[in-house]
């Protein structure tokens, strides 16, 4: 088996043009790859065909020059990404069998730029979870491991940070609505990068909470993150979120240079019962950042401590609504029905059989703080929290901010099946770093910086000025480069 | 400017047992906006196609589909907002409303809950001459159709056609200043007028274009008056809505129906329930389809899909600055320039492709003339044939010319009505038709004394008697119309007649 597989985008893109490597090697390289790693259950579907085809028409293509940066790269898909004739049912049992009849822009942009798609990927279902245990297909794996025990690779976008980690594929697609991209880029040693909210289009990407979610890339490294992102975003009509602002070449702002960069460290996120690791890490990602020529200023977000609980007024309102649509009436599971069973039993057997209990209790909760009585009291005082938490920001980046660090997790990976007998709350906290990046509709993004003393890898994040997701990734590649983060999970699958 | 001055007219009033009971009415009218496309979505809204033909991927709600407006839709509201004289909000959004039924894909239908495009403005209803009520327009906002439920094609299966989902409905919300079924059927009548004349709904009330859910209450006399100095809606009675009617008759029976039926109840010591119904035209009777309790929760918010509406105040003078004349207006330049009665304007103005061939056949000839013909000859005879005005067999050119030569003396007016006869059935130049078929009036003075002599030489003894009694004069005349066959000016031959008898 050859390790093609292995490379990073950047180097992938230059051995192909260098006419060193084919895109049909390395695809079937990360196909043989796939195969043997399924116990990680990354991949919930397979498109080697599709993927060889793609490969073979990259090569053409990268044989007649002028072949845009990513052509040829091979790339997993999560299952959140419409992906015509192909199985696209976000993890969830009421999507099964659905196989769109059009391409999401976002995996339509990679398509369009040459990439192969190896085939789609694990994740929480209905990208509601932090653990990828919420997903139908059953857990994806952590490729790192602590003595025996299997770890979760985060989640929602779980499938993905293994497929990365495991190198079974050279990048994936992730979505960020919470923290989806960048929890499991930390908790798997990778870069995740949620782009400014309006960066990449939303169409085609099954909807979760409508005014949060993004996709963005994960990658290998950051230089990586900035090709793909690249490729990913830009204007699109048929989404009225999406904003029209042009999209810079990402890569060539990659100076490393951070001289003279504010870096603000906001004392809220130093949360009670935090790990020391993990504020060690923090520390030692705040000295590197001022080794390499930044100002480190101390700054307040003084409406923190309310992100978490809007979070989860906001996400699952909007989400009771987005899934309404999920009724058994025209694709997707439909219950079988007893005799007198009507539209009423339709619903509720369809709905009961088709959603995992994470996702009942999200439409359950997001139905009660819309209710009348209710409205004011959850949905609109989340909203104006929502307001406040984006106004912290604001003023932050009007002091002369240009990008603020904090950790990215509270923890390391967990073990697979340790918060099972949880409160559900427990496993929210996961998100504690990352909801304000989306309920304020910025960039953020995950860089590994370390390792915790059991050896799993720990993640940094840096969140940005809105659009200027060229100057965040600069920052983050500064970080990157002193961090010299190099570690490798070993092959046990 | 418009003369506005109007008497209101009395309120309907129904005597009950113990007491006389008002009426008060409220509407929100449903119209569907005349657009090629949906409100997100570039499906078509023909009428009539193939079931589940009109879909697009938002409109079936398939995963991951979004919205994005219709622009066009947005002008067609504005449009009728400027109609209804009515505030145009620079600034308005879109809610979601939320309810699980098959023929509503998304599981929510969008719609402007907190910040309708269309603010307040007034209709005048016209209830005869002089007389009219302004009711006064709440607000108008955009929102999504729902497609259609099927349940009797199968005893074991409901269908679903979705080709009106996600049509663009205008719902247009009235004040409570409907005092009377008449009123209600004048008002739906006004507005459809007006959308008519905007080009912003077709008004087909038969395919659902046009729709209502009509809000009915009944107060003692007197008690209204007091609602409308203080805005309190405790000096009315408790209202029901009746649901989705798409008949100006049947909205009037409804009313009619569910005030008596409120009636009944309050005088019988009981208290009206504030609910849903449903008319039931076959029984002639309104049934309650839900109540207060049972009212769904819609758990609106705002729809995170689609940004703030916002619209420049340019845009919207530019629509302002090329709305259409209204009917309001063109009623009134007729009777001013024309000289037409009020009647006779507002049948002419009813519909604007009537007016628009009124116009067309008035220019620059007379004009009370070509109302008289276009009303009593041209409409008469389309209904005859069960004729629109826009398919009639008759140009304003062929009406205008038979006109021209009623003015100029060439036809009489019965000569007249035989070549309308001859242009509707067979077409043709009317001055061709009178040439070649030698219909034209004889003026020629020569003529018609030659006839009227030969007349008098032939009649010695009816001259005689003429001349003891001048009212035989007309016989005369009416022999003379004989020999010409009808040609001969019955002015001229009346004067000739008379000069030669000498009476």
């Amino acid at each position: 088996m050859s390790d093609l597989h292995k490379l990073t985008i950047a180097d992938a893109r230059d051995k192909l043009r260098a006419k060193e490597i084919t895109s049909v090697e390395l695809t079937q390289s990360c196909l043989d790859a796939i195969d043997a790693a399924d116990s990680l259950c990354a991949y919930v579907h397979k498109t080697p065909d599709l993927a060889i085809e793609a490969a073979t028409a990259a090569d053409a293509r990268i044989s007649a020059g002028d072949a845009p940066d990513m052509c040829g790269i091979p790339l997993g898909i999560k299952d959140l990404f419409c992906t015509q004739g192909v199985d696209s049912q976000a993890a969830s049992g009421i999507l099964k069998g659905f196989k769109p009849e059009y391409e999401s822009t976002v995996s339509q942009k990679l398509k369009d730029a040459g990439t192969v798609m190896l085939g789609k990927l694990n994740m929480d279902e209905f990208a509601m979870g932090s653990s990828n245990e919420t997903s139908v297909y059953g857990d994806a794996v952590n490729p790192w491991k602590v003595d025996e025990r299997n770890l979760t690779p985060g989640g929602s976008s779980g499938g993905s940070a293994s497929a990365v980690a495991a190198d079974l594929c050279l990048a994936a697609t992730g979505t960020d609505t919470g923290g989806s991209i960048r929890q499991p880029a930390a908790f798997t040693g990778i870069v995740g990068i949620k782009p400014t909210y309006g960066r990449c289009s939303r169409w085609g990407i099954v909807a979760f909470a409508s005014s949060l979610d993004q996709a963005g890339p994960m990658t290998k490294s950051v230089r990586d993150a900035a090709i793909m992102l690249e490729t990913m975003c830009g204007h699109d009509p048929k989404d009225s979120t999406s904003a029209d602002i042009a999209v810079p070449n990402f890569e060539a702002m990659l100076t490393g240079d951070i001289r003279r960069k504010k870096i603000g460290i906001p004392k809220e996120y130093r949360m009670d019962g935090m790990p020391a690791e993990i504020e060690t890490l923090w520390q030692s990602g705040t000295e590197m950042l001022r080794d390499a020529g930044a100002e480190i200023v101390d700054i307040s977000l003084p409406h923190t401590k309310y992100a978490l609980p809007a979070y989860y007024v906001i996400a699952p309102a909007e989400a009771s609504s987005n899934l309404a649509r999920y009724d058994g009436v025209r694709f997707g599971h439909r219950a079988t029905l007893g005799a007198g069973d009507g539209i009423t039993e339709m619903y509720e057997k369809t709905r009961a059989e088709g959603f995992g209990p994470e996702v009942q209790r999200r439409v359950m909760i997001g139905t009660y703080v819309l209710s009348a009585g209710f409205y004011d009291a959850y949905y609109n005082r989340a909203r104006r929290v929502r307001t406040l938490i984006k106004k912290d920001f604001e003023d932050v980046f009007a002091a002369g901010v240009d990008a603020i660090l904090t950790p990215a997790t509270p923890s390391a990976a967990f073990g697979l099946g340790e918060m099972t007998d949880a409160d559900p709350v427990q496993m929210y906290l996961n998100d504690v770093f990352t909801v304000t990046v989306n309920l304020a509709g910025l960039p953020g993004i995950s860089v590994p910086a370390g390792l915790d003393a059991q050896g799993l890898p720990l993640g940094l994040q840096l969140i940005g000025r809105p659009w200027e997701e060229g100057d965040l990734l600069n920052t983050a590649y500064a970080l990157e480069q002193s961090a010299g983060f190099v570690a490798k999970p070993n092959k046990w699958w | 400017m418009l003369d506005q001055t109007f008497e209101t007219p009395k309120p309907k009033v129904i005597a009950g047992a113990k007491h006389d009971w008002e009426l008060v009415i409220g509407m929100e009218v449903h119209a569907q906006v005349a657009s090629n496309a949906k409100l997100f979505s570039g499906a078509s809204t023909q009428f009539g196609n193939e079931p589940n033909s009109n879909v697009a991927f938002v409109d079936a709600a398939m995963p991951g589909m979004l919205p994005v407006i219709n622009e066009f839709c947005v002008e067609q509201a504005v449009r009728t907002g400027l109609g209804l004289k009515a505030d145009i909000n620079l600034w308005s959004a879109f809610d979601r409303k939320n309810y699980f039924y098959p023929d509503l894909p998304q599981g929510y239908q969008i719609s402007q809950l907190y910040h309708p495009i269309v603010g307040e403005g007034e209709v005048i209803v016209d209830m005869g001459p002089g007389v009219a009520r302004r009711v006064r327009i709440e607000r108008i906002h955009m929102e999504q159709d729902a497609g259609k439920s099927i349940h009797d094609m199968d005893p074991n299966m409901s269908f679903v056609d979705l080709n009106r989902t996600g049509v663009c409905l205008m719902e247009i919300v009235s004040r409570p200043d409907i005092r009377g079924p008449e009123e209600a059927a004048a008002y739906i009548a006004k507005l459809r007028q007006i959308m008519r004349y905007l080009g912003t709904c077709d008004g087909n009330m038969q395919n659902g274009n046009l729709r209502a859910d009509v809000n009915v209450s009944i107060c003692l006399p007197g008690a209204y008056e007091k609602f409308m100095e203080t805005g309190d809606f405790g000096h009315l009675g408790t209202r029901c809505e009746i649901k989705n009617m798409n008949s100006m008759r049947f909205i009037q029976q409804a009313i009619e129906v569910e005030a008596r039926r409120q009636i009944q109840i309050v005088e019988a010591g009981g208290t009206v329930d504030q609910e849903t119904r449903l008319y039931d035209p076959d029984k002639g009777e309104t049934r309650s389809m839900r109540s207060k309790e049972e009212a769904h929760d819609y758990r609106y918010f705002p729809d995170p899909d689609l940004l703030p509406l916002e619209i420049e105040q340019d845009w919207v003078d530019n629509i302002a600055a090329n709305l259409p004349e209204l009917p309001d207006e063109k009623k009134a330049r007729f009777v001013g320039d024309f000289g037409l009665s009020e009647y006779d304007a507002s049948v002419l103005t009813a519909e604007v492709e009537s007016a628009d061939f009124f116009e067309a056949v008035a220019k620059d000839r007379d004009g009370k003339l070509a109302a008289n013909w276009v009303i009593n000859e041209l409409f008469g005879r389309l209904k005859k044939d069960d004729h629109d005005i826009t398919d009639s067999p008759v140009s304003p050119e062929q009406l205008g010319g038979i006109i021209e030569l009623i003015t100029k003396g060439d036809i009489s007016g019965k000569i007249a009505k035989d070549l309308f006869e001859i242009v509707y059935t067979e077409g043709g130049n009317p001055a061709e038709i009178v040439e070649a078929r030698g219909m034209k009036q004889v003026t020629d003075t020569v003529a018609i004394e030659a006839a009227v002599d030969q007349i008098i030489a032939d009649n010695p003894a009816q001259v005689e008697k003429a001349k003891a009694n001048p009212k035989l004069v007309g016989w005369f005349v009416g022999q003379v119309m004989k020999a010409t066959g009808g040609k001969a000016n019955p002015k001229a031959v009346n004067e000739t007649v008379s000069a030669k008898l000498g009476i």
